[in-house]
């Protein structure tokens, strides 16, 4: 991703923002409400028009044709159907993807869904209706997973399940790239990017930032990166 | 466009809609009611053999334009239509799955409805009966076109369903309904001649009247499918992938 520059309405979200994910690592991408995650993803993803740069995704520009098997996408409100079983929704998704119908009972495994395979999605609850969400993308076996905030709503254990799910995709080769603004998640990821006002504050592995910024956790980091930010 | 990826598409449409009876119901009863209660009213006169044929072809088109108009809205507005977007299905499957869902839904629509009118109410048809469903389907997938565009231009289910009196009563007052179309001022005369519903209402009107109808209606409903291509094609502008 190199200069990437966006404007939503009259407001410049993304100022121009260069960095790197690599491939087969959890890269998350931390920071506040309203800093211009879920704008980054939407633009990796090729759903954002965007005002400036340029967005390489697995060699190819964001948003190609040729991308749109490869890249599984994760909004923050479960985009599924409601008036649809779990199956039905899976089933679906997975005939797009060209998935075989096995794929269907795989992620449903996955995301610890198999008991409510029948239930229509506005009967499950929030947290069960975002994990149907996360399970449509993962059909197919996407190369690239790009999770806006999976783990919102969800209770701690649920929310280690999950971490534990992204971690195993990543070691089969997955890239994984979830936002979130609960900085203890930061723990789980091999890289991490903090985005505040549109502006990149750190792009660099938990160790580093710990190392960098000589704070005990994430969270103190992120603070100390601000303070730093301000009195420059 | 994929043929896989049109038909898992309009498989999942049927089965959100067959989740749904109170909208299944009302999609087979309504537009029996509102016939039988036409032929009650206009019980003893020749009114009911008039109107009652080309209001088989008004009832698919309203009642699809509002069922896709309220769907696609909801599409929009869920993420749904930006995920889809997203993989590799088209935006010609998605419409191409939405307009064969609904029109197999006014086929059925169409026999339930035409049989009533027929058997039950006794309309008298001179043309094949056939033909009445057919115009009634081409109609139908019609109201689906329509309603996919204009759902563009809706942000709100509210929103949504006033456009139902916009765009189809003017078309169902200037249609010929109400008033012969050459009988009308000369402007509406005109105005009426670029409004897809007066074809409909015409080859409804040729079927009861004229034995040897084929030709007439054929090119009717030509025009009919054409105005549907045309609000397909337009309704194909309004999906964008990328958005602001």
């Amino acid at each position: 991703m190199d200069g990437l520059h966006v404007f939503r309405g009259s407001r410049e979200v993304l100022p121009g923002i260069s960095l790197t994910v690599p491939r087969g690592q959890v890269v998350g991408l931390l920071g506040p409400n309203g800093g211009g995650k879920t704008t980054l993803l939407r633009s990796i993803v090729g759903v954002q028009i965007v005002a400036g740069g340029t967005v390489t995704v697995l060699g190819e520009p964001a948003g190609s044709p040729g991308l749109r098997a490869r890249v599984g996408y994760v909004t923050q409100d479960a985009s599924v159907y409601s008036d649809l079983t779990v199956r039905a929704n899976l089933t679906y998704f997975a005939a797009l993807a060209g998935a075989p119908r096995t794929d269907v009972d795989r992620v449903m495994e996955a995301v610890d869904l198999a008991a409510d395979v029948n239930t229509r999605v506005d009967r499950l609850s929030g947290g069960q209706r975002s994990r149907v969400s996360l399970a449509a993308a993962l059909i197919g076996s996407p190369e690239l997973l790009i999770l806006d905030e999976p783990t919102v709503g969800l209770d701690p254990v649920l929310r280690r399940d999950l971490w534990g799910l992204f971690r195993r995709l990543a070691d089969e080769g997955t890239t994984m790239l979830v936002s979130s603004h609960v900085m203890d998640e930061a723990t789980r990821c091999d890289r991490l990017l903090l985005l505040r006002e549109g502006r990149l504050l750190a792009d660099d592995s938990p160790a580093g930032l710990l190392d960098r910024t000589g704070a005990p956790d994430a969270e103190q980091a992120f603070f100390a990166l601000i303070e730093a930010e301000a009195a420059a | 466009m994929n043929p896989r990826l049109t038909f898992a598409t309009a498989r999942r449409v049927l089965l959100q809609v067959r989740g749904d009876h109170r909208t299944l119901a009302m999609l087979i009863a309504v537009p029996c009611v509102l016939i039988g209660l036409l032929a009650w009213i206009f019980n003893g006169t020749p009114v009911f053999d008039k109107i009652g044929a080309p209001l088989l072809g008004v009832f698919p088109f309203v009642v699809m334009f509002l069922i896709t108009s309220v769907a696609t809205l909801r599409e929009r507005s869920s993420g749904t239509l930006e995920r889809l977007l997203s993989t590799p299905l088209g935006k010609g499957d998605f419409l191409g799955g939405y307009a064969l869902a609904f029109g197999l839904l006014a086929v059925v629509q169409a026999l339930v409805a035409t049989g009533f009118a027929i058997w039950v109410c006794g309309l008298a048809v001179a043309g094949p009966g056939s033909l009445l469903v057919v115009v009634a389907v081409v109609d139908a997938v019609l109201g689906t076109a329509t309603g996919l565009f204009v759902s563009a231009f809706a942000r709100t289910e509210f929103q949504a369903v006033q456009f139902m009196p916009a765009f189809v009563l003017p078309q169902f007052l200037l249609c010929g309904l109400l008033v012969p179309r050459n009988g009308l001022p000369h402007v509406l005369e005109l105005l009426s001649d670029v409004l897809p519903l007066s074809y409909a209402v015409d080859a409804m009107r040729t079927l009861t009247t004229q034995v040897d109808a084929a030709g007439d209606v054929g090119r009717d409903v030509a025009i009919v499918a054409a105005f549907a291509l045309g609000a397909i094609a337009l309704g194909s502008l309004t999906l964008r992938r990328r958005t602001p």
